[in-house]
């Protein structure tokens, strides 16, 4: 690749301000999957300047100057769009120290931003970098004896400390995060405690300043930056992330949003199938695995693959995620979880819409990301084979534009023992 | 229990077998004092027409005929003749042995994952080898039916790993039943659960004050339990040798220990650090056992050479990680590697393994990222030879290979027909034998009835909910 010139200039004080080194390059000869109306194209062309797509199509006229990638054929894909993670918010699980996804010790952390916290040099961001990944919504959570309201989370670039001008944290307080269901009620006691619990935290918020600090006390005080927080979304300035699985528990949250006017999206969601036609009606988008078929919780009973189906026909918006303890190390697993979809039934295309333009389009960056088309901003992975094979893998991967090192610590371990072998 | 010889048997033997008419011959203090229930039912022969056959012995049979009878593979061949068997056209589709996962907890971490059925770690001592899995064992976990689905037809089950010494692991049928005797594998030997690393010492050390906290604390502990069990063992074996005299005292714990080290029961090791490998192959030195596999063990590829060197299997995950430090080092080569190892003598011993009720259901996906990422870092893994590490290799750690794990006559009929290469994520177990008994069937979802827990859980949901109506539409 040829050296570019370290100085960078921003082109615009967008927040998503695009890879603003002046980079002009096509990928020729690709199966393009642009996610958006043109479908798949055979053998097309796929131009990109200055981090943004300037033309796809098969007769993109290719520029004197520009650097040209032939795809021989092979599948180009946008970048795969973690709808949940806790990407740059944890290392190590079992390492606490690494760990900052739970939040504190008090009933409500509304004020939590987690982009005040994240690390852009996290080792997991390489490792699922690599493999197509190139953004992800990362969420604070709670675990036992945390907050009902978890915090608020970011839209990162997993570009990390690669991003231009260290942009990597591409949307931050992008949405707030709480617990309903068997959560809610571990950490409120009960179902309806955890209703009444955020209804409280609401009322507080609306009534404002007024009675600010004085409708609630001890662990369940609200400050001024966790009222400021709900206020916003209290304005639908920030969606509203409940998780909620048994389909009482997504009614109980409709009922919850309509109350107070929020932008509501279920995170869970093993029974929103029971409720579609609910969900359809409010345009409430869900985030759900596809591969769970197990009543792993009573609150579960009635998860069922052929949920995606139904959601489809009501009109539902989802997205995929890893309902497992592993979306984060293996996000890239994303993929995986689609190609099982597809296996159940699904069409081949939407089960990639559903690891890239969906949550873009849920989570509000869908004119800058999720899809292949004029303007947005080149999030791009060339694949080896069908981009929902578990046997292919990514080639290359462009975040921005920018063509990222297809280097990780696993990569570099795996060098070590089998070019060097040491004594074994 | 009206038989009298059984009667014996069961009522702790040591005591009454004089009265019983003369001492058990085996060297045990006991014999099995749980057996096998399970009878696979009568299934008519059933002769599989022109599959792609993945032996799970390294081979491929293109357009290849299989007959199942009397619950056995009976022949394999071009164009063999369908006698009165039952025909089923498989061109286009592949055939494989059952799927065999060396590392489940079904059943004893069933779903729903509540306190009533969290059975799996007897974590009140460090060393509980006195514990029987099966004991916990739920049958109507509704995770052996999905499992089935993917193609599953024998698995072990394990204690967790919170124990230095967790108790003695099984081999089951993937088959519906009532208790778990009717599940257990008939011939099987059991196993007996080990476990390195962090879990024993936060488990003891960090979260109860008590030894093991350390790794050294974790080695103390295993050489104290086999220095007790070969003391125990020896006293035993005097007694059985002389025939006279009073039996020494029974101890549970120990009779499991005990036969362990006379090579009755099988060593399965949670361990994932090259280092801790290689310390645990020294213990098993030490005491004259052999370790059938290091399980998890995603450093493996580290000690690919010294695992291929003891005929140690590593039993694996294709890309977990990071969940602890010890797990920090995994690579996606990993299975491909101890694979790899000493091929020249064909000793690597790799197996695909999930630890997951949601992995269990898609091992051969697991498989084909394994193979990818091994033929991308230049190896040589034809899907036949990637089939074995969920097949035969599997077998072959829990002692089973002459029974199942490959498709060669003469073997229990343990079959999968998939609809297209087990490798691709679109594939589904299309069909699955056990024993030559259908025991699934995609287009006869019914052939096998929920478990008893699922049963009834959607009553109303099946009247009144979006599906229903939405299931109804054009």
């Amino acid at each position: 690749m040829i050296p570019r010139p370290i100085q960078i200039v921003a082109l615009t004080t967008a927040l998503l301000a695009g890879n603003a080194r002046a980079e002009l390059f096509a990928i020729r000869n690709a199966e393009v999957h642009t996610v958006a109306g043109a479908g798949t194209l055979k053998a097309a062309t796929v131009l990109v300047r200055d981090g943004r797509i300037e033309a796809v199509g098969a007769e993109v006229a290719i520029p004197d100057g520009a650097r040209q990638i032939d795809a021989a054929g092979r599948p180009l894909t946008p970048g795969i769009f973690v709808a949940r993670s806790a990407l740059g918010l944890k290392e190590i699980d079992g390492v606490e120290e690494t760990n900052d996804v739970a939040s504190a010790q008090k009933r409500y952390s509304a004020a939590l931003d987690v982009s005040d916290a994240l690390n852009p040099r996290s080792v997991l961001l390489p490792v699922n970098r690599i493999a197509g990944v190139t953004r992800a919504v990362t969420a604070p959570d709670s675990t036992k004896g945390g907050s009902l309201i978890a915090g608020q989370g970011a839209i990162i670039s997993l570009a990390g400390a690669r991003a231009a001008d260290g942009r990597w944290i591409v949307k931050p307080q992008a949405a707030m995060f709480a617990a309903l269901g068997e959560q809610g009620r571990e950490l409120a006691g009960s179902r309806p405690a955890a209703l009444a619990a955020l209804r409280e935290a609401f009322e507080e918020a609306r009534s404002g300043g007024a009675r600010m600090g004085s409708g609630l006390s001890g662990e369940a005080q609200l400050s001024p930056l966790d009222i400021a927080a709900l206020q916003r979304v209290l304005k639908r300035e920030m969606p509203l992330v409940l998780n909620a699985e048994r389909a009482s528990d997504i009614k109980a949250a409709l009922k919850l949003a309509d109350d107070y006017g929020l932008q509501l999206i279920i995170s869970g969601g093993a029974e929103a199938h029971l409720v579609a036609s609910e969900l359809a009606r409010r345009s409430v988008p869900v985030l759900l695995d596809p591969s769970r078929n197990l009543p792993a919780h009573f609150e579960t009973l009635h998860v069922d693959r052929d949920a995606v189906a139904v959601l489809s026909r009501a009109g539902v918006r989802f997205a995929f995620i890893d309902a497992s303890e592993f979306g984060s190390h293996n996000a890239r697993n994303l993929r995986q979880l689609a190609g099982i979809a597809a296996g159940h039934g699904m069409d081949r295309d939407a089960a990639l819409a559903a690891i890239t333009l969906s949550p873009a389009q849920i989570f509000g960056l869908s004119s800058e990301l999720g899809s292949i088309e004029v303007g947005k901003l080149a999030d791009l992975v060339l694949w080896d084979g069908d981009p929902l094979e578990a046997t292919s893998a990514a080639t290359a991967v462009w975040i921005d534009g920018e063509s990222m090192p297809m280097v990780s610590r696993q990569t570099l371990l795996r060098d070590r023992y089998l070019k060097r072998p040491l004594p074994r | 229990m009206t038989r009298p010889a059984r009667t014996c048997l069961a009522a702790l033997a040591t005591v009454l077998l004089a009265a019983c008419g003369g001492r058990d011959p085996a060297p045990t203090p006991a014999a099995d004092p749980f057996p096998s229930t399970y009878r696979p039912p009568a299934a008519s022969a059933v002769l599989i027409r022109g599959a792609t056959v993945l032996t799970g012995i390294d081979t491929r049979l293109d357009d290849t005929d299989v007959l199942l009878a009397d619950g056995r593979i009976a022949a394999i061949g071009k164009e063999l003749a369908a006698g009165g068997s039952r025909v089923i056209e498989a061109r286009g589709r592949y055939l494989t042995p059952g799927i065999i996962d060396v590392h489940s907890h079904l059943g004893v971490y069933p779903a729903p994952d509540v306190w009533a059925t969290s059975d799996g770690n007897e974590a009140t001592a460090p060393t509980t080898a006195e514990v029987w899995v099966e004991h916990s064992i739920w049958p109507q976990d509704p995770g052996f039916q999905t499992a089935r689905a993917g193609g599953v037809t024998t698995l072990q089950v394990l204690p967790g790993s919170a124990n230095l010494i967790g108790g003695r692991g099984v081999v089951i049928k993937n088959v519906p039943a009532a208790t778990y005797q009717q599940m257990l594998f008939p011939g099987a030997k059991r196993s007996l659960k080990m476990a390195c690393g962090e879990n024993p010492k936060r488990v003891y050390g960090k979260n109860g004050g008590r030894s093991p906290a350390t790794g050294m604390g974790n080695v103390a502990g295993y050489r104290a339990a086999f220095a007790k069990a070969a003391s125990y063992r020896a006293k035993w074996d005097a007694y059985n040798k002389a025939g006279e005299g009073p039996p020494p005292d029974r101890d549970l714990a120990l009779d499991t220990l005990a036969d362990v080290l006379r090579g009755n029961i099988l060593v399965q090791v949670h361990c994932y650090r090259a280092d801790q490998m290689a310390t645990m192959l020294d213990v098993a030195k030490e005491f004259g056992f052999r370790i059938s596999a290091f399980h998890h063990a995603v450093e493996a590829y580290k000690i690919a050479d010294l695992l291929a060197d003891t005929q140690t299997c590593g039993a694996l995950w294709a890309d977990w990680w990071g969940f602890k430090l010890e797990a920090w080092d995994a690579i996606n080569e990993n299975i491909a590697i101890v694979d790899a190892a000493r091929s020249d003598k064909g000793a690597g011993c790799a197996i695909v393994h999930s630890d997951d009720p949601d992995g269990i259901q898609r091992l051969n996906q697991e498989a084909a990222k394994a193979m990818a990422a091994g033929r991308r870092a230049g190896l040589t893994i034809p899907e036949e030879h990637a089939i074995g590490w969920l097949t035969a290799n599997p077998a072959k750690a829990l002692g089973i290979l002459d029974k199942t794990g490959t498709l060669e006559v003469g073997k229990a009929a343990d079959v999968v027909l998939w609809s297209g290469s087990p490798f691709s994520v679109y594939a589904h177990a299309d069909q699955v034998w056990i024993d030559g008994a259908l025991r699934l069937d995609r287009d006869h979802p019914n052939l096998q009835p929920d478990s008893d827990f699922m049963l009834g859980a959607d009553v109303d949901a099946a009247t009144t909910s979006d599906e229903a109506t939405a299931g109804a539409a054009p």
